[in-house]
């Protein structure tokens, strides 16, 4: 459908207006970060004259570099086994046929609807049974197993004809070979995207390392966050310096790889 | 010779299955039965030694507690942004669904707060918020003061607030006239819009509003059809799936949603008015220590958002047939 010049100019203004209401409240954060105490409280948006030591400041203040680390650290190894684990189980669900393979793939959907808080308590008594409280493994090795990242990579696999694997197979690879040299070159949209949003998730989340974290030292950035908010919830330019630095990996990390994860998305719910 | 060949693939499944599914296992079908069986004892975490079976005595005083009932209904209230987030998502993806040559940066700057949302973007909600010197105030105000009802009207005190739309009692189920106006509950539903409207449900709505045949859309309107006629006959029935989807979803996530904004933002208050179900498990199981009967309310949330998506999934493919 062509649209006409006028409504063409309209919709790039209503457009605009809104990106406009979405970035205010960022607008806000960061040019709050960037005031002196003494003008937190003002009406004027921007600061006399900004303060960009409160960024370092932050740093001295708690153990931000620490909860950065740890966050990170946390992330990459459950996105690294999530991944893993996810692409083999894709692999045997897309790319094998073997009986009863439909009625273990329904039944892994079905676990998708089951409710984080229902295993949450019982996952948390298996980790004090397992020594696992208040420790990285604690952290990384409950959250690699995913059905939705099997799901996922599964319709990726499944987009490449069958005789690729049956080629290879008369060409004698092991069916290791098969997953690594056919089904994973297939599925690399997917994993890209499962990666981001398994760092991404992982990065931001929230409940599990609020309950199994007991030590300072072992807090990711989420919590971190918190606890630094209820001890100094009146500095609010620092707060938000915090903040800032807190939100540009993932904003960076979506800008660079949009792309992937748009069809990631897109794939993962609409060819259900 | 067949026989062979079908165990071999057996074994090669297994073993590149075997990874996600002990850990599967582990983490989720084990945890499922344990939680049941948590649920049928008086569990706490501070005497464990203790513990005895107890039949269904939580699930019966959990039925009778009022407390329970109004965490319910917090949870509930929070879906009336719902249709809001969701049709707000459906325009904004019609808006970009044309070759705009800015498209991509649009949708760029739209996707960033359900991207980077989580404990960051609640702490700069909650200084937004702020009643007395936050912008959303002081913007209010100003606008009061330009429209000349300076004195009568004053902006909500937001998350400090137990009023809300409905006028709902604070700490029972029921009505009370004086808590009608805006409060904490509302706050965090604006707060809810602003971060999901231009995320991944706007991203669903793009790539389903490819499939909406152009043609038959030129066609109606040439026939006269208004804009508003071909979106309720043609594009509308094409998005059912998609739409379908989303509500299951947004069904599934908001009943056990709610925790992280009542943890960061509100602890759960003013009153108890921002507790939802799984803010109030959290506090039962990790505050009070009552594993078991907090198990107990984890199975009622289960029992409900099952019932909730199975009649969403018969009332939905009704809908389907008929339209």
């Amino acid at each position: 459908m062509k649209d006409s010049i006028g409504k063409r100019f309209a919709i790039y203004a209503l457009l605009t207006a809104l990106s406009l209401l979405t970035l205010a409240p960022f607008v806000w954060m960061v040019a709050t970060s960037l005031k002196p105490l003494g003008e937190v409280e003002s009406s004027q948006l921007l600061p006399k004259l900004a303060q960009p030591d409160n960024y370092p400041q932050v740093f001295k203040q708690i153990n931000f570099a620490r909860y950065y680390a740890n966050s990170i650290f946390v992330a990459a190894w459950v996105t690294f086994l999530t991944c893993l684990t996810s692409s083999m189980a894709a692999y045997a669900f897309a790319r094998r046929i073997w009986p009863g393979r439909d009625l273990v793939f329904k039944l892994y959907l079905a676990t998708l609807m089951i409710p984080g808080v229902v295993t949450m308590i019982p996952n948390f008594a298996l980790m004090v049974k397992l020594g696992l409280l208040d420790s990285y493994a604690g952290l990384i090795i409950p959250a690699s197993f995913s059905a939705f990242g099997t799901f996922l990579l599964r319709q990726f696999m499944l987009t490449i004809p069958m005789a690729l694997d049956e080629a290879a197979m008369i060409d004698g690879a092991t069916p290791w070979q098969i997953f690594w040299n056919v089904a994973m070159p297939a599925a690399r949209g997917g994993l890209i995207a499962l990666a981001v949003f398994t760092f991404m998730g992982n990065y931001g989340s929230f409940f599990w390392p609020l309950i199994l974290i007991k030590s300072e030292g072992l807090r990711t950035l989420p919590i971190g966050l918190m606890y630094f908010d209820t001890m100094y919830g009146r500095a609010t330019h620092l707060l938000m310096a915090a903040s800032v630095m807190s939100i540009i990996p993932p904003a960076l990390l979506f800008i660079l790889l949009q792309k992937h994860l748009v069809r990631g998305i897109q794939l993962g719910a609409v060819k259900g | 010779m067949k026989g062979t060949r079908k165990r071999h693939e057996l074994t090669v499944a297994l073993a590149f299955l075997a990874p996600n599914l002990i850990g599967f296992g582990v983490f989720t079908c084990f945890p499922v039965l344990y939680s049941f069986f948590a649920s049928l004892s008086n569990w706490n975490l501070q005497n464990p030694n203790q513990t005895s079976f107890v039949g269904f005595r939580n699930y019966a005083v959990l039925l009778q507690d009022p407390q329970f009932w109004t965490y319910l209904i917090n949870t509930g209230y929070f879906f009336l942004g719902l249709p809001f987030a969701i049709m707000g998502s459906l325009w904004l993806a019609i808006l970009l669904n044309r070759k705009l040559s800015l498209g991509t940066a649009y949708r760029t700057l739209l996707y960033i707060p359900s991207f980077t949302s989580g404990v960051a973007i609640m702490i700069l909600w909650k200084s937004l918020y702020n009643p007395d010197y936050g912008p959303i105030n002081e913007t209010l105000r100003h606008f009061i003061d330009f429209i000349g009802l300076n004195g009568q009207i004053t902006p909500p005190q937001w998350l400090s607030s137990t009023k809300n739309v409905f006028g709902l009692e604070i700490d029972k189920p029921g009505i009370n006239p004086t808590q009608f106006g805006i409060g904490a509950r509302d706050a965090l539903i604006y707060m809810g819009i602003w971060t999901a409207i231009g995320g991944n449900n706007m991203l669903l709505y793009l790539a389903a509003l490819t499939n909406v045949p152009e043609e038959l859309v030129e066609a109606t309107q040439i026939d006269g059809a208004s804009r508003w006629q071909s979106f309720l006959h043609v594009i509308w029935p094409t998005l059912a799936p998609t739409t379908f989807f989303i509500v299951i979803m947004s069904i599934i996530g908001g009943m056990q949603g709610g925790f992280e904004q009542a943890k960061v933002m509100t602890n759960g208050g003013p009153a108890g008015t921002t507790t939802t179900v799984a803010y109030h498990i959290y506090t039962k199981a990790f505050e009070e220590f009552q594993v078991g009967y907090a198990s107990a309310i984890a199975w009622v949330l289960f029992a409900i958002v099952f019932g909730l998506s199975l009649f969403t999934w018969k009332f939905g493919n009704r809908a389907g047939e008929n339209g």
